[in-house]
Formats: C-alpha cells, structure tokens, sequence
C-alpha cells in the first residue's frame, strides 16, 4: 500500500438547490484499500461517491482521483472515466447489446482495442465475474444479480484503477445479492481499489479495510471496521443496532 | 351496371409505370426524410437556436395541409426563378413532410431512453458522439419503429396527391387511364388494389430491414418460438 492516497476528498461542500447533502466531507483511500460508505438514506454516502467520479460537481472542497485534480477546470473528464469504473444500483446495461457487446463497447470505442482483443478480454472478465457462459445472451435474458455481474464485467474490461459501486445489491433478493457480494470479495482480494456504498452490514464488516459513517452530510466517524463494534457517536451507535435488529428479523 | 376490366387491364404498361414511380418517390421522401428528421430530433433535443429552427419547421409541417405544401413549394420554387419538374418537387415536399413527423417520432424515442443508460456510457468514457450512436440512436429507433413503419406507409399513400401538380405517379396514371377508357368505377378498384400491394412491399420491406437491424428482437422472438 503506497502512502500517497488514490483517492482524496477534503473538506468538500455540496448542496441540491437549499438542501446540504455534502458538508464538509474529507477522507483518503490508498491504492488497494476497500472503503465503504455507511450511513442512513439521505446521510449523503451516494452522493460523495457520485462526486468521485464527477457525475456530481462540488460546490467547494478539493477531490483528487487518480492524480486527477476534479475542481481543475481543464480536467479531462473521460481521461478520469478510463480510471475509475462505476457500477450503479440499475445496472444500466445496454439493452441492444449482447452481453459480449456491452463488454466490448467501451473498450473498442473508447481505447480503440482490435475486436478480437476486446472478445479475448470480454471473456476473461466474464469468466471472472462467473458469466462466461452467458456472452451472447441480451441483458432481460439475465436475472438481476447476473446483469449486476455483467455490469461489473463491462467496468473490468475499461482496466480501471478504481471502482465505485453504488448499492449495488439493493435491487436483488437475498440469494442473488449474495452472488455479487462473492464476486466483490473476490475484486477486493485481487487488490482492486474500491469505495463501496452499501446496507448490508455483514458484508462491509468483512471487506472494509476503511468505513466510513456518514450522517446528516458529514463523516461522523472513520476507520476500520472494528468501528462498528464500539461506536463512538450517538449517531452510529444507533444506526448500529437498528441495522442489527433489521438483520435479526 | 356491368364490370368489365378488360379496356382498364389492357393499359397495365402506365400503371406499371406509375406504380414504380409511387415507389421510387416513396423511397427517396422515406430515405431523406428519415436523415432529416432524426437530425432535427438531434436538434429538438439539443435545444439552442438550431432547435428553436426544427421546432418551428416540425410544428409548421405538422399543422399544414400537405397539398398547400406541394402548391407553395411547386408554384414558390416556381415564382422564384427554379423550374423544376412535377417529380423533383414532389419528392421534396414529401421528404419535407416525412421528415417534420420522423423528427417527433424519433424525439419520442430518444427522450424514451432512461438517463441511467446516458450515464452508464458517461462513466465508460463515450464521448457525446459515440454515446449518441450507440446509446442512444439504435434503441430509440428501435423503440418507435413500428410508428416510422407505418409513417413511410402513410407518405407513400398521401403521395397520391402529387397528381395534382401532375407528377406521373400511380394515381396520375389511374387518372389518364379512367379518361381513355371511360371505366372510372373499374380503373380506381383496380388503383386501390395497386396501392394495397404497394403498402404490402412497403410493409415486407420494413419487416425486412427490422430484421437485418434489431438483432435482438430476431433472437428473442426465436427463444420464445
């Protein structure tokens, strides 16, 4: 783990019309780590990640991404794309597209890759995403959980330094949020860096080499994840045993 | 009343004649006022200046009769200074037209695309370009298909009245033929007849292409067959 984050956040403001979502949020994640934001609905969590990836512009703070200063007004935003691979709650795959195309779009059009390398790869990270099989099917041939492998698959093949995953599971019933769980495991042990933002508690306790907590649009705490078992504020310990009482239902 | 076809059957060569030129003319209007029209959808999109000029060009198309379209382009084009034959403009005032009403249906495929897919090709680092060309296009067009079909359908019948500024089509042809043969009721049964068969290849033609471009309806009507 290199000392100089991949990810920084610093003091970053962010407001929709009156309402302050961001405020004042700071944390760093270093090349390899897996942070994961945790927090109620509306504590900002999305929101932060969105901004990683410029989908959200701050209105103060500084974020840089992979040496990519975001407020710099010369940023190349699809420089910054080809870094960081995003996989939202909707999957968003192509609806069109066979699962190969979705695969090979991006990689063929935007890395101008030969075909035959794009399938070489769209293979490989399909078999790694457990989908090899499933390469010339279309998107509502697929289960919820298999577009969600296939979604992480299209963002594999960009060979992005980083990935964010938005709720990722959140639309999936328990058997099939399970399989990309397992798949996200896997991503993190490959030494992928990773900001997740999720609710399924157990799982963040396991991946998280850093949670961070956030609340009302601020971090309310930060570290690893034995945080959750002596919790500091008010806020997490509640959030805590509300998440526990949800789990034991 | 007696039918007798046989004085209207005798003058197939001019509905022959007319019948390729319905068609020719339904191509060109079909194939031009597709381009014209998915780039002003482009436009309506986009908004700005340019898009304020489609809007205005789609709403005055769409609220005007299109025979007044044929008249003011064949008699306009005429007063200042283009002579151009019957056919020319009357491909230009059907392409004119089609295109007018291809830019709302293509609008309403394009807006039909859910901004989770926009975004999805944002992050993958598509360029606007690339997004619109495989994004958002194909689907959109994909998604209002049938009402295009039905659309280029629609033009090749209303072609019918550019035998008004007598350009030779099928109904011009039908029209000479009903004063040769003094067989009016037998000549537009039989024009009826030509214009059903040309819907027919339209129709066929569309399916076809269908078939060719969305690849993806192809396969899953075979899985479910």
């Amino acid at each position: 783990m290199s000392d100089t984050p991949i990810i920084e956040l610093r003091d970053v403001q962010k407001s929709f019309g009156t309402l302050k979502v961001l405020d004042g949020v700071s944390f760093a994640v270093a090349r390899g780590q897996v942070a994961v934001l945790i927090g109620r609905s509306g504590s900002g969590k999305s929101t932060a990640l969105r901004c990683i990836d410029r989908l959200e512009r701050i209105d103060a703070g500084e974020i840089t991404v992979c040496g990519h200063r975001l407020a710099d007004p010369k940023l190349e935003l699809r420089a910054l794309r080809q870094d960081v691979g995003i996989v939202f709650q909707s999957y968003n795959l192509f609806p069109h597209l066979t699962v190969e195309q979705n695969v090979t779009l991006a990689p063929m059009a935007v890395k101008r890759v030969p075909r035959a390398e794009a399938r070489a790869t769209a293979r490989d990270v399909l078999a790694r995403v457990g989908l090899a099989d499933k390469a010339a099917a279309y998107p509502e041939q697929l289960s919820g959980g298999q577009q969600q492998r296939a979604a992480i698959a299209r963002s594999l093949a960009m060979q992005p330094k980083v990935m964010l995953f938005d709720e990722v599971t959140s639309a999936l019933d328990p058997e099939l949020t399970a399989e990309v769980l397992r798949v996200l495991e896997q991503l993190a042990a490959s030494g992928m860096t990773m900001v997740l933002v999720t609710h399924e508690m157990g799982f963040a306790r396991r991946i998280a080499d850093l949670l961070v907590f956030m609340h009302g649009g601020k971090v309310r705490e930060m570290g690893p994840a034995g945080i959750l078992s002596d919790p500091q504020t008010i806020e997490l310990r509640q959030f805590v045993s509300h998440e526990l009482a949800h789990a034991g239902q | 009343m007696s039918f007798d076809f046989s004085s209207v059957f005798d003058q197939w060569p001019l509905f022959l004649h007319g019948a390729l030129l319905t068609l020719e003319l339904s191509v060109v209007a079909t194939v031009a006022g597709f381009v014209i029209g998915t780039a002003c959808a482009l436009a309506l999109r986009a908004g700005g200046v340019l898009g304020g000029i489609c809007q205005v060009y789609v709403e005055a198309i769409r609220n005007t009769p299109l025979l007044v379209q044929i008249f003011l382009m064949y008699f306009g084009l005429a007063s200042l200074g283009f002579h151009l034959s019957a056919f020319v403009v009357a491909s230009l005032s059907l392409t004119v037209n089609v295109g007018a009403y291809t830019a709302e249906i293509m609008r309403a495929g394009l807006e039909a695309t859910p901004a989770g897919q926009i975004e999805a090709g944002e992050c993958l680092g598509l360029s606007h370009v690339q997004i619109y060309r495989h994004v958002l296009l194909l689907p959109a067009m994909e998604r209002v298909y049938p009402s295009l079909a039905s659309q280029f359908v629609l033009l090749m019948l209303a072609s019918s009245v550019t035998s008004q500024i007598s350009a030779e089509e099928l109904t011009a042809a039908a029209n000479y033929v009903q004063s040769a043969t003094f067989r009016p009721f037998e000549t537009f049964i039989l024009l009826a007849a030509l214009y059903v068969a040309l819907s027919l290849v339209m129709r066929l033609g569309f399916a076809a292409l269908a078939f060719v471009l969305f690849p993806r309806r192809r396969r899953l009507r075979m899985a479910t067959a």
